[in-house]
């Protein structure tokens, strides 16, 4: 298991290494930001000097060992825009996209899995009919648009929630959340159920699919046989069964809930990382833009490492594998 | 049949079996198909839908990238609403710009069809060429490409194409990039694992015993029968496309106001929302709707079809 | 006196898209205290759904369509589902096929044992632990306090089977229905199954059906054989009447198609054809498309006769010249 451990960490650091490689050069073939950030009118002498104090007069290769020499230090450099560093402006914006994720999450999960299960059993039903039908157009459904058509119905047309930011917040230990105050629920509400809807789908089929499969299998047979309950043969014979590649592929969907998010936010104008990096896209804010694909390399590859530990704690199979490995 | 099973017993087994063989594999697969009412619609749905994109520039009341045609004054006019000129009705009324919204919305399919389309094309002769390339040739060459494979799906697509469209800029060839780019490595390891399974099939080592050319051996034997598979992600991974291009244009990112997508006809009705003014972002949005629906309809049962393990 | 289970014209019938398919048609038989009756066929002959049909657990599209299954006085088809399901696993248990695939690959042996227990005697958890630990000591498996805590995947294919019988018997049920529960393993230790099962049936009086395809295994285990083909009983009788004086075409069949020393260097007798298809079964008797002394008048259903005594032959042509 130990061994297992450290084989991935070494993984991590190979890729946090050629990551860094790729979105630094990848960056900073973006087009000029001087053009943008100095006054049209600067004559060369300022243009040189504005140059200079970015940086951005240093070969290339020279500037990339600067950014990791200062990256290791936990200095990703200053936003071109703001002039703050960027990492801690991340930082302090993180938060309020995790708690984002996060709720979607767990909404994708507590809606997902009973009605996946539902449907699973009850595959010819109408209800489960139905169900699935939902789960095509969660699929189908552009959550940008849909993003949309909640404001206007929820917010514009009957005005029961409100549609932008955060509401009001409460700190604990230094972190902003929204989730504590009654205002700030509401606020999430919107933004959390439109992240989660596409979450939602994948969920349903997830499990529905996993429930007919194990269903079907002779141990469920067997477990009924032994004259269990209907609720013990499927809350624990099957649902164990099947939380195994649903706990696994929610885990890897995590990362992809905190990416999507950029839209989520931009739509719902939540002050998270998503809308600081579309926001720092469009005036070529590099630093920032680097310290944010640096920040999320990092965080998928951690999420990725509790997934597959997680995963060995679920299934005995796994478990017994990796002491061997 | 009946009177020749009393005397010859065998001749009636092999008499009943040659009339199953007579539907071919492809009878089959139509059959299959048909077997959902819901999975026809969306073929017939997603033929109008491509009609539509297809002949959009002789069936739009009018081209909305005309300049001639649009009268600035026209704005923002509510669905049914006439036109001052010559009574032609908006049907779906108008943008910001006082362009037809039905015309624009048959344009932004075109656009979105186009670009869902030839992504797709472009990653899956890609992913399928580096797939098939780790399986057949398997050892090193198969642990480097599954290495960048794996690295590049652990990264959500949208994050990548963000990246990507940031570093190249706005266009439809930048698009088409960067949903290649994101795209290539599910075509890869659908087949490659198809034909991890395929390549230990005996007609492989007959055409190996029989000198056959690397070449002919991977694309006249291998790929044809690692084909089901690689169609059903095909048809999900162009209902991406086409949902991520439209995120993409939306956040602004995509394409450039020239060759409005649905994504930014949407984009562009966002502000004007706020006023009641719903139909500039809907009508946009229910069109891609249909178009991703009746696709992903169609994976839905093709998935069903295809799967062996499903077949009774 | 009453046998302990008493099936009566049972018929159970698969309604799918393509059709339906009378996978168990009118099917009878008794099994008596401490016999075990050996129910025979090939895959696809309804042997396995009878089972599942007296356990209750024919999942749909399939259902009982008629018949009755008498059990200590009542009738199982009638049952509803919650008394049905305090009989299965308490009076009447199971032991399936493929050890593989019964015991649940993510729940640990107690867990599994325990809870087989529990859902039909208060008892304490500590208790209820012995009783498996002495189940698991009763079937052969050593050490069984350590191998309580493993997963099923620790233990070999016989050993899985061992802990399978071990919670068939944990309730010392009145009957088990054993479906080819050692086809799936070695030789050697299917011999030491069979030569255990046998001696706890008659230990505990218990009533058994072994269904099974393997006429060797029946041979040496049975007290009675059924023979199953395409979801009718074509043959029963005492084991050593059936294989001594097969009557039915197919069972002469299937007996001649047993490798033995006498055949050696002969060609196998096989039986011609393959298992029809059950969505068009030939009109009449179901194997008179494979056999070889049919003729028009099998292109009626023939009923079960008793040509000799205590048995029955669903044939218009049984095989009577092999006088005893």
């Amino acid at each position: 298991m130990t061994v297992y451990v450290i084989r991935r960490l070494l993984q991590a650091v190979l890729v946090i290494f050629i990551m860094t490689l790729i979105v630094f050069f990848g960056v900073n073939v973006i087009g000029n930001p001087i053009d943008i950030l100095v006054d049209p009118d600067c004559d060369q002498a300022c243009f040189e000097a504005a140059e200079k104090a970015l940086g951005l007069d240093k070969p290339i290769i020279e500037q990339y060992f600067i950014f990791v020499e200062n990256a290791l230090q936990g200095n990703l450099g200053k936003s071109f825009v703001i002039g703050m560093p960027a990492l801690p402006l991340i930082v302090e914006r993180m938060p309020a996209t995790l708690e984002l994720a996060l709720s979607a999450m767990i909404l994708a999960i507590f809606t997902g899995i009973p009605l996946g299960m539902w449907a699973g059993l009850r595959p010819d039903s109408v209800s489960g009919k139905v169900i699935m039908g939902g789960s095509i157009l969660g699929f189908s459904l552009p959550s940008f648009w849909v993003g949309l058509m909640m404001i206007m119905i929820f917010a514009v047309e009957f005005g029961l929630l409100p549609s932008t930011g955060r509401g009001e917040t409460v700190t604990v230990g230094g972190i902003r959340l929204s989730f504590l105050t009654l205002d700030g629920l509401s606020h999430m509400i919107l933004p959390a159920i439109n992240l989660a809807l596409y979450k939602i789908s994948l969920v349903i089929r997830l499990t529905r699919a996993g429930m007919r499969e194990a269903m079907h299998q002779d141990y469920v047979k067997f477990a009924r046989a032994k004259g269990l309950s209907t609720t013990r043969v499927i809350f624990v014979h099957v649902m164990k069964n099947i939380l195994i590649p649903v706990v696994t592929i929610l885990g890897l969907e995590l990362g992809n809930v905190i990416a999507f998010a950029v839209v989520t936010e931009t739509i719902f104008s939540w002050p998270g990382m998503g809308k600081l990096i579309i926001d720092s896209i469009q005036v070529l804010d590099r630093p920032v833009i680097v310290a944010y694909l640096m920040i999320t390399v990092f965080m998928f590859i951690f999420i990725n490492l509790i997934v597959d530990l997680l995963y060995s704690l679920i299934d005995p199979r796994v478990r017994l594998q990796g002491i061997k490995a | 049949m009946t009177e020749l099973a009393n005397g010859l017993p065998l001749a009636a087994v092999s008499a009943t079996e040659k009339a199953a063989d007579v539907e071919t594999p492809f009878q089959r697969f139509l059959s299959g198909y048909c077997e959902s009412k819901v999975a026809i619609g969306a073929f017939f749905g997603f033929l109008v839908v491509l009609f539509l994109a297809l002949a959009c520039p002789w069936i739009s009341p009018t081209n909305p990238y005309d300049l001639m045609q649009v009268d600035i004054m026209e704005n923002r006019l509510p669905p049914g609403s006439a036109r001052y000129s010559d009574g032609m009705i908006y049907w779906l009324g108008t943008d910001g710009q006082g362009r037809d919204m039905l015309s624009g919305i048959f344009y932004g399919l075109r656009t979105s069809l186009f670009v869902g389309a030839m992504s797709g094309v472009i990653a899956l002769m890609l992913g399928t060429t580096v797939g098939l390339t780790a399986a057949y040739f398997g050892g090193r060459v198969d642990t480097v490409i599954m290495r960048i494979v794996d690295l590049q799906l652990s990264f959500p697509t949208i994050l990548v194409a963000l990246m990507l469209l940031a570093i190249l800029g706005q266009g439809v060839d930048k698009i088409i990039i960067a949903l290649v780019t994101v795209q290539w490595a599910y075509y890869a390891r659908t087949i490659r694992s198809q034909a991890l399974i395929e390549r230990r099939r005996e007609y492989i080592e007959a055409a190996q015993c029989l000198a056959l050319g690397h070449r002919r051996i991977v694309f006249r034997h291998l790929l044809p029968n690692c084909m089901p598979p690689l169609i059903v992600v095909g048809t999900v991974q162009v209902a991406h496309a086409i949902a991520l291009e439209a995120t993409l244009s939306f956040l602004g990112l995509g394409l450039p106001p020239t060759e409005p997508s649905l994504g930014l006809l949407i984009a562009n009705g966002f502000d004007y929302m706020l006023s009641g003014r719903y139909w500039i972002s809907f009508y946009p949005g229910v069109a891609l709707l249909i178009a991703i629906a009746t696709i992903n309809l169609m994976g839905d049962q093709l998935r069903d079809v295809l799967n062996p393990r499903l077949q009774k | 006196m009453a046998a302990t289970l008493s099936v009566e014209n049972l018929n159970t019938t698969f309604f799918t898209k393509a059709g339906e398919v009378k996978a168990v048609d009118g099917v009878s038989f008794e099994v008596d205290k401490g016999k075990i009756l050996g129910l025979v066929g090939e895959s696809g002959s309804g042997k396995t759904v009878t089972g599942f049909s007296i356990l209750g657990l024919v999942d749909p599209p399939g259902r009982i369509v008629n018949g009755r299954i008498l059990f200590g006085g009542e009738d199982l088809v009638q049952l509803s589902e919650e008394s049905m399901r305090h009989i299965r696993g308490k009076r009447i248990s199971t032991v399936f096929q493929d050890p593989m695939m019964t015991l649940n690959p993510v729940l640990r042996i107690d867990t599994q044992m325990i809870e087989a227990l529990l859902a039909h005697e208060k008892m304490t958890g500590d208790a209820a632990r012995q009783r498996a630990r002495d189940a698991l000591g009763q079937v052969g498996i050593p050490s069984p306090d350590e191998r309580l805590k493993a997963y099923p995947h620790q233990f070999s294919g016989g050993m899985r089977q061992r802990v399978a019988i071990a919670i068939a018997l944990l309730h010392r049920p009145e009957l088990i229905i054993a479906d080819e529960p050692t086809t799936a393993l070695d030789v050697t230790i299917q011999a030491q199954i069979l030569f255990e099962v046998q001696a706890l049936c008659r230990e505990s009086n218990t009533a058994m059906i072994w269904i099974t395809h393997d006429l060797s295994v029946v041979a040496g285990l049975a007290d009675d054989i059924c023979v199953m083909y395409a979801g009718r009983l074509v043959e029963t009788g005492t084991v050593d009447g059936v294989l001594d004086n097969p009557l039915h075409p197919y069972t002469r069949g299937l007996i001649g198609s047993v490798p033995s020393r006498n055949t050696r260097g002969r060609p196998l007798n096989q039986i011609p054809g393959m298992t029809p298809s059950m969505l068009s079964l030939p009109k009449g008797c179901a194997f008179r498309t494979r056999c070889a002394v049919a003729d028009g008048a099998c292109e009626e259903q023939p009923e079960i006769t008793a040509p000799i005594d205590g048995r029955g032959v669903r044939c218009f042509h049984p095989h009577m010249d092999n006088p005893q």
